[in-house]
């Protein structure tokens, strides 16, 4: 763990650049790929994966003293799959509509790498106020690329963003196809360490 | 050894299953509205039938299907009934005939050949919905054990024998625990949890009955806890009321659907290693256009039915 200060600026900033969970982390790309076609869909599991994560953070880093080193994980699962049992079913009763579309996502949730790797690395070794913000910066992060994605392959694909027309035609269907997904990722990856390398280059150069 | 001890389970959940006795001797799904039942003895010809059946969706028991007509053949042993919506070959329908206004009702499952549905779902789970390519799940661990063969192979095969086994366990916990107490909310929770004391199980089991597997696949059965598709395949079979044969089916399909993803993936990343790439996309960004190239191709598996 480094050993600097953790503000709420540095953990916010951390999910969202510098240890993006989705572009730089590359961990749990299942839903990135599967359900980025729209902006919705992928703000809603978004919200779920922030919600989920920043409970969990919560609730680790304040039993963090109670949970014995060798059954961690089996524990940290459990009150995982709480939290998700929670959005499952808040979902489910307040948006049965779009729930329907991303309902296995939702239950999947569970296995997502990035949120039990949070647990591992920073909630179980911090107090809550820090582990708070840390869960807020990486489902934050985690919404932030499936909404890129999603504005890309909305737009591109259907000619909208949200559902809202923008352009009168379709102008590049391709974008909606599920397969599509893969590019997209691959894709805003390259041009992520590409423009990281840039950056580099250019501070060097200074 | 284990393989054993699967059988024997195999076998006391069959004897478990209800037998069928009744009038209804046979029933098949005949058209796109059509059901045909037949019957051992024949049914008296001046009764109205058509208000003595119900017919429901396997997987939606609360919703009645309409029947629009239900008509005898000339010897009484046949009964067609006619529905207003279309019913799918694929779908299971149960069939509830009373044999007289205030007489018990009895029950039959209508659907394709047991051996058919079986071949369509193990089809459909290995090409037409495959995990990777078609549903997207399990991208961490196929991004992650497809940089070489070897792995890829070892992966697979693991990837098959947990699956299998740990979705007949979740069926039985499913039906003969969960379902009884009403209990379904808990499913995600009770069925990681299954998963995870499994994994640990057929991990310490392997490490004494069989060193020599225990260290090819070892180092798999870790990762494999913590996975989409080990936990998607037991949401799929509840979600579709799959029986043990069917649920079996999907496990084995998914499975090797998979593992034949890895093993093509790490076919082609052994020969991008030598590939002149752009600088930006070594590594992950590649690996995910040449997916996308996959999936495309597996796309054209989306055709296909039964």
């Amino acid at each position: 763990m480094d050993a600097h200060e953790h503000t709420v600026l540095e953990r916010l900033s951390n999910g969202l650049v510098k240890e993006n969970p989705i572009f730089k982390l590359a961990l749990s790309m299942c839903p990135a790929v599967a359900m980025t076609n729209t902006v919705r869909n992928g703000f809603l599991l978004g919200l779920a994966v922030l919600f989920v994560q920043v409970a969990s953070n919560v609730t680790v880093s304040v039993f963090r003293r109670f949970i014995h080193e060798r059954i961690r994980i089996p524990a940290y699962i459990i009150i995982i799959a709480t939290w998700v049992s929670v959005s499952d079913m808040t979902l489910a009763a307040y948006a049965p509509g779009f729930y329907k579309e991303i309902a296995l996502y939702v239950k999947l949730i569970v296995v997502f790498a990035i949120i039990i790797s949070r647990l591992e690395v920073f909630a179980s070794r911090n107090t809550v106020w820090p582990s708070f913000w840390d869960g807020m910066g990486m489902g934050l992060g985690f919404m932030f690329a499936l909404m890129l994605v999603g504005c890309l392959r909305e737009f591109l694909g259907a000619g909208t963003l949200w559902g809202v027309e923008i352009l009168p035609f379709k102008p590049f269907f391709f974008w909606s196809l599920p397969p599509a997904g893969f590019f997209a990722i691959g894709l805003i990856m390259a041009l992520f360490i590409w423009l990281e390398r840039r950056f580099n280059a250019w501070r060097a150069k200074r | 050894m284990t393989a054993r001890a699967t059988f024997l389970l195999l076998l006391v959940l069959l004897w478990a299953a209800p037998a069928q006795a009744g009038n209804i001797v046979a029933g098949e799904i005949t058209g796109e509205h059509e059901l045909t039942l037949a019957l051992a003895a024949p049914l008296d010809a001046a009764v109205e039938w058509r208000g003595l059946v119900g017919v429901v969706e396997r997987e939606n028991p609360d919703v009645p299907l309409t029947v629009t007509a239900a008509t005898l053949s000339k010897d009484g042993r046949a009964l067609v009934l006619t529905l207003a919506e279309p019913v799918s070959g694929q779908g299971a329908y149960t069939v509830t005939l009373r044999a007289g206004p205030n007489g018990a009702g009895e029950t039959f499952q209508v659907r394709k050949g047991v051996l058919a549905v079986l071949f369509s779902i193990l089809i459909s789970a290995a090409l037409i919905q495959n995990f990777v390519f078609s549903r997207y799940l399990g991208l961490c661990i196929f991004f992650g054990a497809s940089g070489r063969k070897e792995t890829a192979v070892g992966m697979g095969f693991s990837f098959i024998l947990v699956m299998t086994l740990s979705a007949v366990f979740v069926w039985a916990m499913y039906n003969f625990v969960l379902k009884p107490l009403h209990l379904q909310f808990l499913q995600v929770l009770t069925f990681v949890g299954i998963i995870a004391i499994f994994v640990q199980l057929l991990d310490t089991v392997l490490r004494k009955v069989n060193p020599f597997l225990f260290k090819k696949l070892g180092v798999y059965l870790v990762l494999i806890t913590t996975n989409c598709i080990i936990l998607a395949v037991p949401l799929i079979l509840v979600d579709n009321a799959y029986d043990l044969w069917e649920s079996l089916a999907l496990a084995l399909g998914s499975g090797a659907g998979f593992a034949l993803a890895l093993f093509l993936m790490a076919c082609v990343r052994e020969r991008l290693e030598l590939a002149d790439i752009p600088e930006p996309f070594r590594g992950l960004p590649i690996a995910f256009v040449v997916a996308g190239l996959f999936a495309l191709a597996f796309l054209g598996f989306s055709g296909m039915s039964f």
